[in-house]
This record gives structure tokens, sequence and C-alpha cells, in this order.
């Protein structure tokens, strides 16, 4: 089964080397893609260095707009199985492996990697906000997940064509569960690591980032 | 009263630039017309504000201008939501378009 991993990256020159070099170890460069969501740094120059797929958005449209356009190359690479991850060095690309294991073996169609399963790293403040996220993701669309927000996910071929990512920012995360719902996809979540470096913590949302959030979702649930 | 002077000289500017947009094109009939009404309701409350009376006692409330207040929330509020869900598609569809370029425009 051809294993293909999509990076979305948005102004992430510090890290995005360091990453590839380490996806490579485990994935062949021609079946890794960087989606550079408009950055202004020199995130796409330097995958490009890296002998990487890299597809460019003119204009920067968030993660949501940046994993859509990554499910989409997925599918034109012929991958088998999709899996996606951060440019910020918070996953471990050794973890890959368990990571598409249950669709290997056709248990599942979508993985999530939660951080929460092994409940070791993650700083008491995100392990709250987390919780509200799967709280209102719950409530929203039916699904509960002990990590709604994790970016370490695996999509079957199938799965990705059937998942209808239309939200452009971080709201994404929850309408991944609303669409695994939707389409009846088998789902399973098997235990990360969760990294946090000073870095990666820089680049969360802060609180009125998470209330547009919050009313985004709200808008994605009565609409059609 | 200035006020009501001041409002009506506003409803007519606002009637005249619905006029103008559903000429060009820009206001579709149903906007038309749904604006056009609200406009005109604001000048009969305006004008004869007896009339929000009625409709109090219609619906239960006390007094005919907290009808008005009441009415004017709730239509703002439905308004913003409308608007929200708007943006929302529109934001959609440049994302679509973006997403399409990329993909079609690979640098490698």
């Amino acid at each position: 089964m051809k294993t293909v991993v999509i990076i979305p990256a948005y102004n992430e020159e510090k890290t995005i080397g360091t990453v590839l070099a380490n996806v490579k170890n485990h994935i062949p460069a021609e079946n890794i893609i960087v989606i550079d969501d408009g950055s202004k740094d020199r995130t796409p120059q330097i995958a490009d260095s890296h002998g990487v797929h890299v597809y460019t958005h003119k204009l920067n449209r968030g993660l949501g707009g940046a994993l859509g356009t990554g499910l989409e190359a997925g599918k034109l690479h012929d991958g088998d199985i999709i899996v996606t991850m951060d440019a910020d060095e918070q996953h471990d690309p050794a973890e890959i492996k368990n990571l598409i294991a249950p669709i290997e073996q056709e248990n599942a169609d979508v993985v999530i990697g939660s951080r929460l399963l092994k409940g070791e790293g993650m700083p008491l403040t995100r392990k709250g906000f987390n919780w509200v996220g799967n709280v209102i993701t719950w409530t929203l669309f039916g699904i509960w997940t002990t990590d709604s927000q994790s970016g370490f996910r695996a999509f079957s071929y199938k799965a990705c064509e059937q998942i209808k990512i239309r939200t452009n920012k971080m709201e994404v995360s929850s309408e991944i569960i609303k669409e695994i719902k939707r389409n009846r996809l088998r789902f399973e979540e098997v235990p990360i690591k969760a990294i946090y470096t000073q870095y990666s913590m820089s680049k969360g949302q802060n609180f009125f980032e998470g209330i547009k959030t919050v009313t985004k979702l709200v808008i994605l649930r009565f609409r059609k | 009263m200035i006020i009501k002077f001041l409002i009506i000289l506003f409803i007519l500017f606002a009637l005249s630039r619905l006029i103008l947009r559903f000429k060009d094109g820009s206001v579709g009939i149903w906007g038309f017309l749904l604006w056009g009404a609200l406009w005109i309701i604001i000048g009969i409350v305006t004008f004869l504000p007896q009339t929000t009376t009625v409709v109090a006692s219609i619906l239960g409330v006390g007094r005919g201008a907290d009808v008005a207040v009441y009415i004017s929330i709730i239509l703002l509020f439905y308004a913003v939501f409308r608007l929200g869900i708007k943006q929302e598609n529109i934001e959609s569809q440049i994302t679509e378009l973006v997403r399409k370029d990329a993909l079609n425009s690979k640098k490698k």
C-alpha cells in the first residue's frame, strides 16, 4: 500500500527542513507533499530543496484550506493511505507506521493520532482547551474523541474521496469528525506522543481565535 | 419634530439607493421587495407610532416602542447570522479557486 504524507505549512522556515529530513527517514521523498499555504518566508524553497512535491497556495487560506488541497493532492499521487502531519515538529514520523496500521489491516477508514491516550507531555492548559474542543465537537457533530484537534491523521483513499472539507481555518479538525459521521466511516484513535516545543506552543490558537472557531463551527452545523 | 424629518430624509435616501441597486441588477426582486417593505414600515412607525401599540397588544408586550426594539434586535441578529453564512460561503469559493490553481500549477 502506498502511503503519501501531507504536510501543510505556513511560514515554517524554522522547522520545515528538520521535519522533512525526519519524515524522509520513514517515507520516500516522492511520497511526501508539502502544501505551502502562501508563506511569505522561505518555506517553499526549503521544501523544494528536499526533493518533495510542493504545491503552493497563492493566497493564505488557513489550515483547513491547506488540508483540503493536501487530500486532493494525495489522491492525485495515488496514495492508498494519506497521512497528514504538522510542520512544527509536534509529530514523530516514526509513529506513522502505528497510525496507518488499522487502515492496512482494513479495520478503519480514518485514524486519528491522539495525544491524550498516552496522556503524557501535553501541558495542562492545552489539555483544558483540547477537552473544550472535544466537548464542542461532540455537542455539534455527535462523535466523542479524546483528541479532536489532533493534526496527525491517516485516511484511506476511499475516505479521502468521501470527506469534503469546506472550512478554511482551525475549525477543520472538528469538520473532519463531522465528515466521519456524515459518511459513516470507520474510525479509530491510536496513541501518539505529544511533543511540545516553545515554537509549537507559540503557534496555537489564542482565546479569541478559539471563540471565532466555535462560531464558525456553529455556522458549519447549520450549513447544508 | 426634527428627528422625524431626519428619519424620513434617511428613508428616502435608502429607498433611492435601493431603486438604483435594483436597476443595475445588484439587488434581486426579492431583496428589493424585502428592503423596500422594511423602509416603508419604518416610515409608517415613525409617523404613526400608535400602529406599534396594536402589534404590542396582539403580542402581549406592554408598549409599542418595546415591540419595535425587540423586533429590530431579532432582525439584526438574524441579519448578522445570514451574513456570517454568506461570508463563509464566499471564503470557501476563494479557497476552491486557490486550490485549483495550486493543483494545476505545481512547482515541480
